[in-house]
């Protein structure tokens, strides 16, 4: 058992943090906080991918003489392209919160969802 | 470390040290790549995450106002639901290969060819490159168009308010 911890500590990383990612979309009403653990929880992901890609011994995915031994460079670009596109719905998300924000005055789900109310 | 700096933000309640945190913990992660043999992926990482995000952050809470309270509801549900989903991925790693393994999937099936032929076939030493700029060229158009769309909705939510609130006066 505790010889499975040891192997996949990387997986419990990369869940601790997601977690930690999730709770803080779930649990916060301001709507930059839970931008911020959306973000957190991507990181996680990042993790997750580049953690499988890693070979022990292995060296960055550079071809140089004397070296045989690499890492995994296929999630490498993957995880390129997601953090290239994650700042992409980063950047979509803070107009949207800076729009309901110049609407509503105001950008706390709670204070939100009063507003609505009273409006109707 | 990136745990820590994760709690502490889940603890924190200004906005504004929770997104200084936020580039910390950006900045750490790339560190985390360096060390996992990405260096690629690091200097994205603490390029865009660390520094592009951290500064759209601000000009958004520059825009927002920095007195918004951080106000919570019910604690009971939402730690419930994540301990529930924690418990089960934890459940599914056990079917995971170990960290490092040489023998793991991930590592037997095309990875072999690209770290063998692309030196030969493409001429330039970073297997990285060569995967994201020839291999797969199309993906990386792909993601050119992605981020064009994104600027298109930043700009159109941006700037249609302006226009609007220029209608008013």
């Amino acid at each position: 058992m505790f010889e499975l911890i040891a192997n996949q500590y990387n997986y419990w990383i990369c869940i601790l943090l997601m977690m930690a990612g999730l709770y803080i979309v779930i649990d916060h009403t301001n709507l930059l906080k839970k931008l911020i653990g959306l973000n957190i929880f991507q990181t996680s992901v990042f993790i997750l991918f580049i953690s499988m890609g890693k070979v022990d011994g292995g060296t960055a995915p550079i071809l140089e003489e004397g070296y045989n031994v690499f890492s995994n460079p296929l999630p490498h670009v993957l995880i390129l392209t997601a953090i290239v596109v994650s700042i992409a719905t980063t950047a979509v998300g803070l107009a949207l919160v800076v729009n309901i924000n110049k609407r509503f005055q105001s950008i706390d789900e709670q204070e939100l969802e009063q507003i609505e109310l009273e409006e109707e | 470390m990136l745990a820590v700096t994760a709690i502490a933000i889940i603890a924190m309640r200004n906005i504004l040290s929770v997104i200084m945190l936020g580039g910390i913990y950006s900045l750490l992660s790339a560190t985390f790549f360096v060390l996992l043999d990405a260096v690629d992926v690091a200097f994205t990482e603490a390029a865009v995450g660390a520094g592009i995000s951290t500064v759209l952050f601000l000009s958004a809470l520059a825009a927002t106002g920095k007195h918004q309270a951080l106000t919570r509801k019910n604690h009971i549900i939402p730690v419930f639901v994540v301990l529930v989903t924690g418990a089960g991925l934890i459940y599914s790693t056990s079917d995971m290969p170990a960290f490092g393994d040489p023998n793991a999937p991930v590592h037997t099936h095309v990875a072999p060819r690209y770290i063998q032929q692309s030196g030969e076939e493409i001429g330039i030493p970073n297997i990285v490159t060569s995967v994201l700029a020839s291999y797969r060229a199309f993906d990386t158009l792909g993601e050119v168009a992605v981020v064009f769309t994104a600027l298109i909705a930043v700009l159109l939510l941006l700037g249609l308010n302006r226009g609007s609130r220029q209608d008013k006066s």
